[in-house]
Parts: structure tokens; sequence; C-alpha cells
């Protein structure tokens, strides 16, 4: 019986394994994708099978009991459910991925995607899209061609973006259409924010300066790391959770230097994140700093948009 | 890598029925709760409607499921009201009642999607269930609406409706219904129907409706205000006149003092009375709906037998099963005839006299008065009899007071008030006790006559009872006491055509007549679609018997084929929105440069494409910048273009027409 049932789930591991195999998508493909009725694909649900079960019934009801307008009836929700299976294959049929492309995004948080979809006079309301274990929801409304999705991130750098199912169970849910695109797409992850852990003791820290100032600013939430004496205890009592006072600097003019070599001792990723932590912080401050990498390459010093984002790529881009 | 996830049938996870699907699975609960009305105790069905109100009320101010001792105190309530009512939990109308009551306590824990759909599934098959009951063309239809809101509940568990969704969530279940109609057609007519049941004689345990054996007065009266179809009959040529549509159905031999029975009389296998039968003979088919019963009904006196029928002594038919289902046959009888004319067997003469000691002396009298005035003219005393019913106060009307033991003398000298059966079992009473040989004979009388279709429809409120006196000479003679009563009541109870020989009085009336048409059409082409009917199917095609093997092949052709269709037409694409007329022109300047060899990539900007255009095409450089220019201000430097330059712009995109370079 264990036999059997270890024997029953190794086929369906198997045929888990081989069904994506054979459904293609597995080779990345250049957008635009449409999706033809060669790669959507579709089965009954769970809910299906069961109506499927009590059709059947009904059918030998209607039959056993000779009775032709209980057979008519059975006919017609048969014909109508059977048929809610084209409704549900139409859902994705001729939907085509024109371009996609992804935002920007940290390690370990998910990574926006927007996706944009040729202009189709068809509303896809139940359509969903997946590229991990999470389905979205991601509705097209008539005219509307623009949806944004979100991918899973484990590791900076350049990700190739993960397969996607877009799938749809509408209108009755008793049958799921699926259909798989690869893009052939990079998308850049930055490296992943540790904020914890002690800042290095050394007299150029960032935080120190960022919030080490002498004159009052305002309050901020606490962040693991922050210098316990900055915690502004009586506001602190009034809140759910801690606060901190912020200072302005005292030396405004003064670019604030990130040195690879600051964080030696630490493992080279604990190092590009806490980097990559102060560039944050930096920018959120709108203080402008130099990024000095390990190959002593310097980048800076700047504090606008586009010097952050150029700092967060080459840490992302590191080997 | 990860392990690729195949698609389930779960998506996210479980949430909560949102309040639309839930109204909507309560209105498809509240239409199956309908659907049985007719056959559950009008209680049982308020009791259950109730519940699916308060529930509904209920979870419109706070969701969540009804405490669990209230729902297991309504499981077990369930059952014992139907044991209580019904006697029993099997059968056809307790068990639907229970699964009727079963599905509006599942409202009280349906909390989650997957609940909501077993609903609609279950209250699919309990709507199917209903039509077990009754198969009539209208009732299908109602039942068929009532998917509507079954469908229109799954639609609305998904999502992509508006909040107030109810309309768009029944547009789909009323498309897919109506497209689907072909489909199920070809279904209905191809899927194989079973020569014998898998299971139970379908039938058995039914409440038996129409005609009794057993014929008291007073006790026909329901049957008189019933205007369910009984019978349909097409005659070969003219329909008999009105007056003549006497059809018997049973011969009453034997009075008990109250009520009339066929007594030992019907059943003994007496040889068949002789017919003297004078041309010509009426031809006609019979339609009879579901009786439950044998009785088999036949214009006055059958020739023959039908098929899988018998005849008895005094010229009856029965069938040998009981009438489950609609039944066709073909009699052939005789309205001028003599039966037994010279002589009567004692023994059916000793039957046809027998009246009960004791009871009612004053028609035992008053017999014996006509028998002295009239000597041995039994005419005389039918006459007499006759003419006390004409002239004597007698009055016709349903509403007919209860009568006391001695129920003829009651009738005849105190409330002289009644309808068919009052006077038929008086006045064979009377004859008896005069000493003619008499007996009652119930059947129909009378029908409509629809001259559109050629069939007279007879209904149960036709039902009619009457007499048959032996007269030496004649033989049986019908006589119909009624017919003489001249004062007639009608009360507002509808029916009771036959008895009166054809008075309608709902306004109704004549149209449901009329409108029986359909009902005949769906009772001969539908109901009526049987195994045989199905044989014939292929007949067209030169298969003079359909078996269910090419049936089967027949179907999975159909199946394929629609599917096929429906894919097709699926997989149409919808009119694009018509674009403004400049883009029309500009897609028509494009095409006609990518039928030379210029296509636009799909990155490419117009300004591009044209000045790569130009730069490819130098016989047209001139005429394709100035189109150039023309769409880039159109397009990019206005708001809206003005329509008469975009007219323009089409003008001159029509005109320009591009020459392949040789290079």
């Amino acid at each position: 019986m264990d036999a059997a049932i270890r024997e029953h789930e190794s086929l369906a591991a198997r045929i888990r394994r081989w069904l994506p195999a054979l459904a293609r998508g597995r080779r990345p493909e250049a957008l635009p994708v449409t999706l033809d009725r060669n790669r959507v694909y579709i089965v009954p649900t769970r809910a299906g099978l069961g109506f499927a079960v009590l059709l059947a019934t009904m059918l030998i009801g209607a039959l056993n009991y000779q009775n032709n307008a209980a057979l008519l009836l059975t006919c017609m929700l048969g014909a109508a459910l059977a048929s809610s299976m084209l409704l549900t294959w139409r859902e994705l049929h001729d939907l085509t991925l024109r371009s996609l492309h992804a935002d920007h995004g940290f390690c370990d948080a998910r990574l926006p995607i927007h996706l944009a979809f040729a202009d189709d006079a068809r509303a896809r309301p139940g359509l969903h899209v997946a590229l991990d274990d999470i389905e979205q929801a991601c509705p097209l409304r008539r005219g509307v061609s623009r949806a944004t999705v979100t991918a899973p991130t484990d590791a900076r750098g350049w990700m190739p973006i993960p397969r996607m199912r877009f799938s749809s169970t509408l209108p009755f849910s008793l049958f799921r259409a699926w259909s798989w695109i690869t893009p052939d797409q990079r998308a850049l992850v930055y490296p992943r924010i540790l904020r914890d852990g002690r800042p290095p003791a050394h007299h150029d820290d960032p935080r120190e300066r960022i919030t080490g100032g002498d004159e009052f600013a305002g309050l901020r939430e606490y962040h693991v790391g922050d210098p316990i004496r900055h915690v502004a205890w009586k506001a602190s009592a009034r809140h759910d959770h801690l606060l901190v006072r912020e200072f302005d600097r005292a030396a405004p003019g003064q670019p604030l230097r990130f040195d690879w070599r600051d964080l030696s001792g630490l493992d080279r990723e604990t190092r590009i994140s806490r980097l990559a932590a102060w560039v944050c912080d930096a920018y959120a401050a709108a203080h402008p700093w130099t990024l000095i990498l390990d190959d002593r390459r310097a980048l800076g010093p700047g504090s606008d948009a586009a010097h952050y984002h150029r700092c967060l790529t080459a840490l992302a881009e590191l080997p | 890598m990860k392990a690729p996830r195949i698609p389930t049938g779960t998506h996210g996870p479980a949430s909560g029925l949102a309040p639309l699907p839930f109204t909507l699975l309560c209105a498809t609960v509240l239409c199956v709760l309908a659907a049985h009305a007719p056959h559950m105790p009008v209680w049982y069905t308020t009791v259950l409607a109730a519940i699916v109100a308060a529930r509904w009320w209920q979870r419109r101010r706070q969701r969540g499921r009804v405490s669990a001792w209230l729902r297991v105190a309504l499981l077990v309530a369930v059952p014992a009201a139907v044991v209580a009512v019904y006697g029993t939990p099997f059968g056809r109308e307790p068990g639907a009642a229970i699964v009727c009551g079963l599905l509006a306590v599942k409202l009280l824990e349906s909390e989650r999607p997957r609940d909501a759909r077993m609903a609609v599934g279950f209250a699919c098959f309990i709507l199917m269930s209903a039509l077990l009951f009754d198969q009539a063309l209208a009732f299908t239809i109602i039942v068929g609406l009532m998917l509507l809101p079954a469908l229109a509940t799954l639609r609305a568990l998904e999502p992509g409706l508006p909040e107030s969704g109810w309309l768009p969530a029944f547009r789909t279940g009323a498309v897919l219904l109506g497209a689907s109609l072909p489909a199920a057609l070809l279904g209905f007519l191809l899927i194989p129907r079973l020569a014998t049941p898998l299971w139970g004689a379908p039938g058995n345990g039914v409440a038996r409706t129409g005609m009794t054996d057993r014929m008291a007065p007073g006790d026909l009266h329901s049957l008189l205000t019933d205007n369910a179809v009984a019978m349909r009959i097409g005659f070969d040529g003219a329909p008999p006149p009105e007056n003549q549509r006497y059809f018997r159905g049973m011969v009453l031999w034997s009075f008990d003092g109250r009520a009339w029975v066929p007594g030992a009389a019907a059943r003994r296998p007496w040889p068949p009375v002789p017919v003297g039968v004078h041309d010509p003979l009426t031809h006609y088919d019979v339609t009879l709906l579901p009786s439950h019963r044998h009785w088999m009904f036949a214009l006055d006196v059958p020739v023959d037998a039908p098929e899988d029928a018998v005849m008895g002594p005094d010229h009856t038919l029965s069938s040998s099963k009981p009438i489950d289902q609609t039944l066709h046959y073909r009699v052939a009888s005789a309205t001028d005839y003599q039966l037994a004319p010279e002589r009567l067997d004692p023994r059916i003469r000793a039957a046809a006299l027998e009246l009960p000691a004791g009871f009612d002396p004053g028609a035992h009298a008053l017999a014996e008065r006509w028998r002295t005035a009239a000597g041995g003219d039994d005419a005389a005393i039918v006459r007499d009899a006759l003419a006390l019913f004409r002239d004597g106060d007698f009055v016709y009307d349903l509403d007919a007071p209860p009568l006391d033991r001695n129920s003829v003398d009651d009738f005849l000298f105190n409330t002289k008030t009644g309808f068919c059966e009052h006077y038929a079992s008086a006045f064979t009473f009377l004859m008896r006790a005069a000493g003619i040989p008499a007996r009652v004979v119930v059947g129909y009388q009378g029908g409509y006559w629809n001259a559109f279709a050629h069939y007279l429809l007879i209904r149960q409120s036709d039902a009619h009872a009457w007499s048959e006196v032996w007269l030496a000479g004649r033989g049986w003679v019908r006589v119909d006491p009624t017919a003489a009563v001249s004062r007639i009541i009608l009360a507002d109870t509808g029916g009771a055509a036959g008895d009166v020989g054809g008075g309608n009085r709902s306004w109704w009336m004549p149209w449901q007549n009329r409108l029986d048409v359909i009902n005949r059409w769906w009772g001969q082409t539908v109901v009526g679609f049987d195994a045989l009917s199905q044989g014939r199917l292929f007949r067209p095609f030169g298969v003079e018997h359909a078996t269910a093997q090419m049936l089967g092949i027949g179907l999975a052709i159909a199946v394929f084929l629609t599917l096929g269709f429906g894919a097709l037409l699926a997989s149409l694409r919808p009119h694009h929105k018509p674009r403004d007329a400049l883009a029309t022109a500009q897609q028509r300047l494009q095409h006609r440069l990518a039928r030379i060899g210029i296509v636009r990539g799909t990155a490419e900007g117009p300004r591009d494409f044209f000045s790569r255009s130009v730069a490819a095409l130098p016989d047209s450089a001139s005429t394709l910048r100035t189109l150039s220019t023309e769409y880039l201000v159109l397009r990019y430097a206005c708001a809206e273009p003005p329509p008469e330059q975009t007219r323009a712009f089409a003008r001159r995109v029509r005109n320009f027409h591009p020459r392949h370079v040789l290079k």
C-alpha cells in the first residue's frame, strides 16, 4: 500500500518535472511574445472534477428514471460548464506581452517588474501571473495594457527574469488555463541592505556624521545600529517604538567617504551590504558621498539619483 | 533550482466569501426550495426559506459560521421533521425534502469559496431532481432558468466583477447557457437511453393522482377541480360529436350503501359479451399521461385490446403494468353498438341488481311505485327517473353538502344538490331497486377539441360518472342522469368541464386549452423521446436501427465538432476599437511601405522610420518628407488632430503609391 503511494508520488513528481519541460518556455525568448493556441494549456481544477462527478451522477439518475426533462437539464448544465473551458482559454489566448522592464530592487525584497501588453480590445479580468509560488492577480481591464508584478530575489547582481506563468480560472474556476513565458531579459538586483551591526570605529563613520551633528533636526524611527545616546527617550515613551533624534551636520559641505577598507574584518558580502546601506542613508539624507570600492575605484562625490544608482549598480556588479 | 510547480486548483490563501456571491448563493437555494415547494409541506418550505433569509441577514451584519450547536441541531431536525411528516425518510418526496433541508443547513457553514461551489453543485443536483416530480414544459423552463443564479454564483466567486456586479455575474451564465443550447440538444438526442433502469422501478411510491376505483358521493370533487391533462386523443377523421365523447374507464358493480367499487363481478372472467357492431368504427390514438394505475380509457366500446392490455368482460381496457410512463395506444371503438341485446348472463344480471340490505328505504319505495306504474316497460322507468332529476328541483353544484348514512335517500329527498357522482349513484340505485340491471361507469366526458392541431384534450376535470342500464332488446344502454339536471351552479373552482358538458369558467382556460398544443408537442417529442424513438434517429442516413454504439460514436463526433467550433468562435479576435482616422491613414502608409520591403521595427519611432524610408526611396523622397512632417505635426503638435487636415493627410496617403527601388 505504502509502496503504491510512493510509486504514485514519484510518478506525480516525474510528471511535475516533465510537464513544464514539455511546455516549452524553458528557452528564453525575446519579447514580444504572443500566447497563441499552441502554448496555452488547460486542465480541470479540483472543483471542475467535482462538477464532472456531479454531472455524471445527474446523467445516470436522469437516464435511470427515464426522465427526459431532467436529462435535458443535465445536458444544458453540462454543455454550459464544459464551454466555460473556452472562456477560460480565451482569457489567455492571444495575450501579447510586448515588453517588460524591471524596476530597481534590493536583494531579499521583491523586485517590481512592469509589464506592457499589446493593446487589446478584450478584458482579461482573471489574469494571474506567478514568478514563484505566489500567484499575483494582474487583471487587465479593456484598454488597459500595463501591470506590475513582483519577482523574488535571492542574490545581488544580474538576475535573469524568472519564468513567468500566466494563468486564469475565469469564469467558473472549473478549468485552469496557463502558459509560460521566459523573457530573454535580465534585471539588476541591488545588494542586500544591512543596517544592523556595529558601525566601524572610524572618525569618518558616516552614521555618526549623518545623525551626529549639533543642531536638532527632528525625530525618526530607530534602526538597529543607531547610537543609543541619540534615542529620544521622552518622545519614545509616547510612541509604540523607539525614536532617535536627528541632527544636522556641522559641516554640510564636506562629502562623506565610504571606503571598502573601512570595513575590514567583515566578509565580502557583508561589506557590500553595509556600503549599500550607507549609500542609501546618505542618499536619503541628501548628503554628498564618495564610494571607494575594493579596486580603489572611487565614485563621486555626488548626492543625486544618478550617483546613487551608479553606486548601487557598481556594488551589485562587484564580482 | 526549485522544482517547478504544477498548476493546481487553488490560488493564494483561502479567502473568505464576498457578499455578492453569498447573496447569489442564497438566491440559488431559494430557487431550489421554490422548485420543490409544490410537493413539500408549506410550513416546511417556509421554515427552510426563513433559515436562508436569517442566515443572509446574519452574514450581512457579521461574517462567520453559525454556531456548531445550531447547525448540528438543524442537521438532526431536518430528517426528524421529514420522518414526522412522511413517516419514512425513504422514497422520492421524503428524499427530496431531506436534501432541500440539508442544502439550507449547508448555507449556515458556507464561509469559503469552496463551500459555495459545493453548495452550488448540490443545488444543481436538487434542481434536477425537481423534474422527477413534473416534466411539464413550463416547469422545465422555470427549472432551467433557475440554473442562472447557480452559474452567477460560480461567476461571482471569481475576480473581475465590479462591486455591484449583479448583471455581469448573470451575463456569463446566460451567454454560456444560450450558446451551449445546440450542444445540449445534440447531447440529449445522442446520449444512449437505458433500455431497462439500473435500479428501482421509477414511479414506486408515487402518490396516485387521477381517478380512483372507489366512487362515493363527493370523492371526485378534487378531481373535478384539477386542470391537469389526463390524455390527448387524435382521431382518424372527424371527432365524434360532443355529446358522444364518453371515454369509459371502469365499471363499478358493487354498492355498499355509501361507495361504488368494481366488486367481484369486475374481476370474474366471464365470457366477453357479444357486441353487435354497426359500422363505421372510430379509430383513434390515445396518449395517456402517467396515472400509476392500470386503467386505460377508450371511447364507448373498444372492439379489440391494444398490445399489453386486456379487455374485461364489461369492455373496459386495462394495462398489464401500472402506467408510470406516458402511454400511447391505438384503439378502434364502436359508438353504434349493441351489448348483449337478447339475453343477459344470469350471473351478470344478479351482480347488476345487487343492493345492500338495510339502506335507503325511501329510494326503494320510489322505485316500487315507478315499477307498479310502468308495469313491464323498463324504458318508462328510466324516463321517470330522468324526469325526476329534470323537474324535481335538483341542482348541479360542485359544492355539495355531505350526505348522511342513507346517502341516496338523503340526496333524493333532502339535499337534491350534487354532481355526477351523486346523480349516477342515485340513478343506478333507483334502477336496481326497480329491477333493471344497472351499473356505474366512470371515465372522462367531453374535452376540448383543438381544431388547430386536431386532437381532443382531456383534463382531469373532465372526469365523469354515468350509468348503464340493460334493456331487453337493446342491451346495455348509456344513460347520463347528470345531463338531465337543468339548474347548474358553477363554483369558482375552475374545471368540471366534462361533467356538465363543456362549460369553462375561468378566463384563462380557453388560452390554456389552445396553448396545450405546445405541451403536447413537448410531451411527444421531448418527454416521450425514448430508446425506441432514438433507434429511429439515423433513418435519414439509411440506418434502420441505431445501436447504442452508433449513438456513442455520433455523440463523440458531435462533442468533437462542437468543441472545435466553439474554440474557433472563442479564438476570434474581438473587433479592435475604431482607431482614429490619423492612425488608420498612418497604418495604411506603413502597410504600403512594408509591401515594398520597408518594415517598421518594433522599437522604431515614426520619425526614424520616415527618415529611413526617405533614404531608401529617393524617387518619392519629397512626397514622403511632406507626409512625414504632416504626420508628426498632426500627431504630436496638436492635442486633437484637426479633422479636415487629417482627412487631407489620409487622401494624400491614399494617392501615394511607392514603387520598388531597383538596386
